[in-house]
């Protein structure tokens, strides 16, 4: 360090977008990198699947039912003759869809509300005790009154599986974004009295930028946590309440209805138990590691280390 | 010197804040921590004025009140001629640029999800609508300005040391050609090599950008060393406020002449045959203020009076002002007039007259 300006040598580099830096940490992470390329392998296996593997999900083959595993049928078949793996491809992607979408709205309403309530004090105590109600709330009595209430308008509105698709994320985001709510609350409130907030204060920066540049970027990493667990609780959710018959229709696959179905089956053909369940936790600890490594990427006090 | 015309930038006027005390089960208004408590003073400009005192004597929230970083609870602040006391946040936004803040602890104050550019580019964000490369070009200008290479601009506050943070931190205070800054304890927290540095780009600045200064710290040294005037403080209020010279030489308050002898002398012969002022006992709780003078407590001079009303903040000599009985019976002599001229104490705080 030195009074004087140093004399430039080199080139200056100019400021660099911020993402590279944080892909760059991101690359060093082996696991996140490994549960990220799986979780591509499982998004394009589902998107793109189906595809490449043309065995209608719902096509009735009554000789061929309860086969193993074959050329014709990799994954074997079910006890009407369906092919399992055009079943787990095609469920694969409600399940996904349902994790992914739930985990987001569940985030959304959970960041959102923990923010205000940490940042404005005077909201803190009516969000907080709206929080506490919905912990409060029996989760299964509630998706089922849910579930009664609305299912035949969603179904009318957006067709039978788009309706169920929206009631599912709706249920589960509004019923699991209290805790996410409560961290990010705590976490709010220790960092508006840091001085960096004073100091952007003393600057004027108005308050939604205030949230937007300072304080959401610090509370990223719980974020990032809960967003993690959160696509596996949805993904199981799902799973649950197709398992009770209040999820999607009973013909239409998704992974919880494949281990709902299967169970039947446990003792004479167990590994119709062990596809769906291998493809749930795999996708759930393969956007665990993601996530872990992507909020050490983020974070630029560990980055480079 | 003090007659010369000069322009007043800030006027604090009667400044006071108090922290209410919530407690019991209701949560009802049990009492006030008077953390600054009608306070005045004007800077000129281009002056700095020294700020000191001990811990939790109100330096800091008097600094950050004047900036109106709390919503304070009585008095005025007129900044540039423009008072902002009441001001609402529109207005306040719209003045800020001209009043700046260097912080105490430099980790603290940058936030260490950002880079140096973004952290020195924020105040050009909010206040201007310059391009892009014209905002890299005022931010390495002002790298260079506080003496940071330029290569350092994408680097985050965690890989700088404690003196570099304070470049940075000065940096974004410079960003908007601020008039007023207040530099609350901005050495506090570093090496004592590095003060000299910092408290160095700080004269250099000032100079070089026409500056003025509130500069709070409780190094009396380096207050002497930087200062042009000096306001001491004791529980939330100006005991005296002089002309730097006229303060380390001549102290009128019985607080500032025991502050004062608590610096120590290089000389261990004068050392060891100066005479120290020790002040007994603790500071009393803010939120329970003695009756009458502040300092009754502790003062090795104390009178009656001074348990009973307090003193007027007055000019005792020209430009050398102080809040003490003392010199009330000396004025009083001089003038002929009775010393218990106090009837109601509460609208004779700290009058400047």
């Amino acid at each position: 360090m030195t009074d004087m300006p140093v004399e430039e040598t080199e080139i200056i580099r100019p400021p660099r977008n911020q993402w590279l830096d944080v892909w760059d940490q991101f690359k060093t992470h082996k696991g996140a990198l490994m549960g990220a390329a799986f979780f591509v392998f499982i998004l394009l296996a589902v998107t793109i699947g189906p595809l490449i593997w043309t065995i209608d999900p719902t096509y009735i083959d009554i000789r061929a039912r309860n086969q193993g595993p074959s050329l014709g049928h990799p994954f074997g078949t079910d006890q009407l003759g369906r092919d399992t793996l055009a079943r787990m491809l095609s469920g694969g992607q409600v399940s996904v869809a349902v994790g992914v979408a739930a985990m987001a709205l569940s985030l959304v309403v959970g960041t959102f509300i923990g923010v205000l309530a940490g940042y404005f004090r005077r909201l803190d105590g009516i969000l907080m005790r709206l929080t506490d109600l919905f912990l409060a709330l029996p989760l299964l009595p509630l998706l089922l009154v849910i579930i009664m209430l609305f299912r035949d308008a969603l179904r009318s509105a957006f067709g039978p599986e788009g309706g169920i698709f929206i009631l599912i994320v709706g249920v589960i985001g509004i019923t699991s974004w209290m805790q996410t709510a409560r961290i990010v609350r705590g976490d709010v409130l220790a960092l508006k009295e840091r001085e960096f907030v004073l100091a952007a204060r003393s600057i004027g920066t108005p308050s939604h930028r205030m949230i937007t540049r300072h304080v959401l970027p610090n509370v990223l990493s719980p974020i990032m946590v809960s967003a993690t667990l959160g696509i596996a609780n949805a993904i199981i959710t799902e799973s649950a309440l197709s398992f009770l018959g209040l999820g999607f229709p009973s013909d239409f696959p998704t992974w919880g209805r494949l281990l709902f179905d299967s169970t039947d089956y446990l003792q004479q053909y167990p590994e119709r138990v062990i596809w769906p369940g291998l493809a749930i936790s795999l996708t759930v600890l393969s956007v665990n590691y993601m996530g872990d490594g992507l909020r050490d990427a983020l974070d630029p006090r560990i980055r480079g280390r | 010197m003090f007659d010369a015309p000069r322009r007043k930038l800030v006027e604090v006027n009667g400044l006071k804040m108090y922290f209410p005390i919530h407690g019991g089960i209701l949560r009802r208004r049990l009492g006030e921590v008077r953390a600054v408590d009608d306070v005045s003073f004007d800077i000129y400009e281009g002056e700095t004025l020294g700020l000191v005192g001990e811990s939790g004597c109100g330096k800091s929230t008097c600094g950050r009140a004047v900036l109106r970083l709390y919503d304070i609870t009585e008095g005025s602040i007129r900044i540039d001629g423009e008072e902002i006391g009441d001001a609402g946040y529109k207005l306040l936004r719209a003045r800020r640029p001209k009043m700046q803040m260097v912080f105490q602890d430099p980790q603290a104050s940058l936030n260490p999800r950002m880079t140096v550019a973004r952290i020195i580019g924020e105040p050009l964000d909010e206040h201007t609508a310059l391009s892009k490369p014209e905002k890299l070009d005022r931010i390495y200008e002002l790298m260079d300005a506080v003496g940071l290479n330029r290569n350092f601009a994408n680097r985050y506050p965690h890989e700088f040391s404690g003196g570099q943070r304070q470049r940075i931190g000065i940096a974004r205070a410079l960003a908007l050609n601020p008039k007023f800054i207040v530099c609350d304890e901005p050495i506090a927290a570093l090496d004592v090599s590095i003060q000299a540095q910092v408290v160095n780009l700080l004269e250099d600045l000032q100079s070089k950008f026409g500056l003025t200064y509130l500069f709070i710290s409780h190094d009396l040294s380096m207050v002497r060393h930087i200062a042009t005037r000096v306001a001491v403080m004791y529980l939330g209020k100006v005991v005296e406020l002089a002309p730097r010279d006229a303060l380390y030489g001549a102290p009128m308050h019985p607080y500032t002449q025991a502050l004062l002898s608590a610096v120590p002398e290089p000389d261990p012969n004068i050392e060891t045959r100066r005479e120290h002022i020790i002040l007994k006992g603790d500071v009393p709780s803010p939120a329970n203020p003695p009756k009458g003078c502040n300092f009754s407590t502790r003062c090795p001079q104390v009178m009656d009076i001074c348990r009973q009303i307090d003193p007027e903040f007055r000019e005792v000599v020209p430009g050398h002002y102080a809040a003490c009985h003392l010199h009330d019976i000396q004025q009083t002599r001089t003038a002929g007039e009775p010393a218990a001229q106090e009837v109601s104490p509460s609208d004779q705080q700290g009058e400047v007259t």
